[in-house]
């Protein structure tokens, strides 16, 4: 499988009143044609950022890419005016939000809005728009009846709306659908149908995605890797079954200790200290103060995202030094 | 005696249209709830967003007047009191709100924060409330440093904190959680229950806990009511609600919660369609349209609770012995009739039954009632 998008050590910063936020150091991701990435990580840690930076869709003059290159299918997203970005957004990636009801338009119908997608990017006529709206919302479960078309986002549950941003989201054919938190603001059962549904996507239209989440669970379930992100930074990034099974950062490691599954709130480990502030972030590896296995090194200079596995990579001095000593991967 | 105990509450709020105030509808909100809790104890209601865990709660903190139903605190009638003793009665039970900042005044200083129900009590002397809010701070994991600041300068966990803290400044004996770590992350949520954990023991506080987080329930309730469409639908220990639900509703919940470890597969989407309106919820057993074991009787009546083995109560028309599986549903009609087969012949579910249950319909297994164990199943 070939890498669609790849994402090389794209460092972004914000301006901000307070100072410049250093909001990614460094990222290094990629997706392959028709698999699902996960993104988890705490709020703050740049997973959303990341998403908005892929589509161009940061603030311009506050955000600046002041590293790295990210690119589609060999192309440079990065060097592409805003122009030709509109030509990108919706019809070669697309995104979902958390929040559907405020994602949608609350004073247009689901019809205008999805045809009002297909109308851009496509040399279409009212009629052909319409036929492409009703296989959209077929295509993600929804009746393609008139009565759908005409109705108002406030008119649909929770779980209809989100599936109307998808159906928006793959009317163009778009090859990668970055969806961030599409189930966090569902109930339980409604956000099992919407992960089945991004399942159905990948199968039948081999669409990639890169599934934003800060849930755990989620990200096990439907993803086919997965990066872990703290602080701006991909500390660990692989095979979802090998990263969640044998995780390798220690942050990894923390994150599954902190989950109250099958635990009881007594025996739960937590994570010593706060997400830094990314003003002024630690020096070195930016999880070290928290970190409870921190080296000396890991103070002064950042650790390298480093191979230990086959496609298991970790940025961690600790791995790279037991992988050194040992000549093969050891799990901590 | 139960710290509190409710009796077939029953919440309906009636909507107006326009100006006229022209009532409209009535939102069954809360329909023949009964649950208690003793001293010391978690309760955790469990509920997706419009089955009535809140109307619940504020019904329990006098936020809201039931339509029927009783309410008793150590065996007291809430209803009966007088205004004036209903007031003196509110401190026992408190409150922690899902979303800190929102529920904590920007404008107010932590102290304050804090100390504004000690005012609201009896009057202390400012020397008294100041070593109060410090021992109260003190017990939520937050120190001198941080009485004149303001809710905008800590994190969701520390604003959390603070709300625990004021929560437990008036010595309540029951406090209400609602949803008191979904706007957290994961490593500040396993603080904040752990937190919560250690001032029940010390204190010996009972929780109402509110939630749709499954895990979080799961590791801190001791009992579980679960609700749907504004009824109770099962309720019980929590570790046996967990692991053998007997309401079709509550397996297919705890089915739909994601599990963490990639090689255990959730069956996503096992359940189909969303919670009903409560404005005109479906007649019977309001689970009926989305449930996979449904039989005539579920569309015209109403299943009352009834006490199943292992101490759990549930609604529901399935004989008392049948438990649903929870990958059930999954394919839908032939499900349907496989059960529906299996009750009309009347076959009272033994050993035997459950063997000829694992027919095999369509190539695959099928256990309609999960009358098989794990094993047999396999």
């Amino acid at each position: 499988m070939s890498d669609l998008l790849e994402i090389t050590d794209v460092s972004l910063e914000f301006r901000s009143l307070r100072g410049v936020v250093k909001a990614l150091d460094g990222v290094t991701l990629s997706v392959r044609e028709g698999e699902i990435l996960g993104l988890v990580g705490e709020s703050g840690c740049g997973k959303t950022v990341t998403g908005l930076a892929v589509l161009g869709l940061l603030p311009k003059p506050q955000a600046r890419v002041t590293r790295g290159q990210i690119a589609f299918r060999g192309d440079d997203l990065l060097a592409k005016t805003d122009e030709e970005m509109l030509h990108v957004r919706g019809k070669v990636i697309s995104m979902v939000f958390q929040d559907p009801l405020a994602s949608l338009n609350p004073v247009f119908t689901i019809g205008e809005q999805i045809g009002c997608v297909v109308a851009t990017h496509q040399r279409a006529s009212k009629k052909e728009a319409r036929q492409a709206t009703r296989r959209a919302l077929a295509a993600v479960g929804l009746p393609a009846t008139d009565s759908l078309l005409g109705s108002y986002p406030h008119q649909l549950s929770g779980g209809m709306r989100q599936r109307a941003c998808m159906a928006m989201a793959i009317s163009c054919g778009a090859s990668l659908l970055i969806a961030d938190e599409p189930t966090t603001a569902l109930d339980v059962t409604i956000q099992a149908q919407i992960l089945r549904l991004l399942f159905d996507l990948r199968d039948e239209l081999g669409m990639a995605q890169i599934l934003i989440t800060h849930n755990v669970g989620v990200a096990a379930q439907t993803t086919d890797r997965v990066a872990v992100m703290y602080a701006g930074t991909v500390v660990e990034q692989g095979p979802t079954q090998d990263v969640m099974k044998r995780p390798h950062h220690p942050y990894t490691v923390a994150l599954y200790e902190c989950l109250p599954h099958g635990k009881k709130a007594g025996e739960l480990i937590t994570i010593p200290g706060s997400v830094p502030d990314l003003i002024d972030p630690p020096a070195g590896c930016r999880f070290h103060p928290r970190c409870t296995k921190a080296l000396e090194i890991c103070s002064s200079s950042k650790p390298l995202p480093t191979q230990i596995a086959p496609d298991h990579w970790v940025a961690c001095h600790l791995a790279v030094q037991q992988l050194d000593s040992c000549g093969s991967a050891v799990s901590l | 005696m139960s710290l509190l105990s409710v009796e077939n509450l029953t919440v309906h709020f009636r909507t107006r249209r326009g100006f006229s105030g022209k009532s409209a509808a009535v939102v069954y909100a809360v329909d023949g709830v009964s649950f208690s809790i003793e001293a010391g104890e978690t309760l955790a209601l469990v509920g997706e967003s419009g089955s009535g865990k809140t109307t619940v709660a504020e019904a329990v903190l006098q936020l809201n007047t039931p339509t029927a139903g009783t309410i008793c605190l150590d065996g007291v009638d809430l209803a009966k009191l007088s205004r004036r003793d209903r007031l003196a009665m509110k401190h026992r039970v408190q409150i922690v709100f899902q979303d800190p900042y929102s529920s904590l005044d920007p404008r107010m200083t932590v102290h304050d924060l804090v100390a504004e129900p000690l005012h609201a009590g009896k009057r202390m002397r400012p020397a008294d409330v100041d070593s109060r809010v410090l021992s109260l701070l003190e017990m939520v994991g937050l120190g001198t440093q941080h009485l004149w600041r303001r809710p905008h300068e800590f994190s969701g966990g520390q604003c959390q904190r603070i709300a625990v803290a004021r929560a437990l400044a008036v010595d309540p004996d029951l406090v209400v959680l609602d949803e008191p770590t979904s706007a957290l992350d994961v490593s500040v949520q396993a603080r904040i229950l752990v937190l919560l954990q250690e001032l029940k023991q010390e204190l010996g506080l009972a929780y109402l806990l509110i939630g749709h987080d499954l895990a979080v329930v799961e590791s801190v309730a001791d009992k579980v009511a679960v609700m749907y469409s504004g009824r109770l639908v099962e309720a019980g220990d929590a570790a046996e609600v967990f692991h053998r639900p007997r309401h079709p509703y509550t397996a297919a919940l705890l089915a739909s919660v994601p599990s963490p470890d990639p090689e255990v597969r959730s069956q996503l989407g096992v359940l189909q369609g969303d919670v009903p309106s409560s404005v005109n919820p479906p007649e019977g057993c309001r689970f009926h349209p989305r449930c996979a074991y449904r039989m005539p009787i579920c569309e015209t009546t109403m299943p009352e609770m009834r006490l199943v083995d292992g101490g759990t109560t549930r609604a529901c028309h399935l004989p008392d012995d049948a438990l649903p599986s929870a990958g059930a549903g999954d394919g839908g009609s032939d499900w349907i009739e496989s059960s529906q087969l299996f009750i009309d012949e009347g076959v009272e579910a033994s050993a035997d039954s459950a063997a000829a249950a694992a027919a095999v319909l369509d190539g695959r297994p099928i256990d309609p009632l999960g009358l098989l164990n794990e094993k047999d199943r396999r």
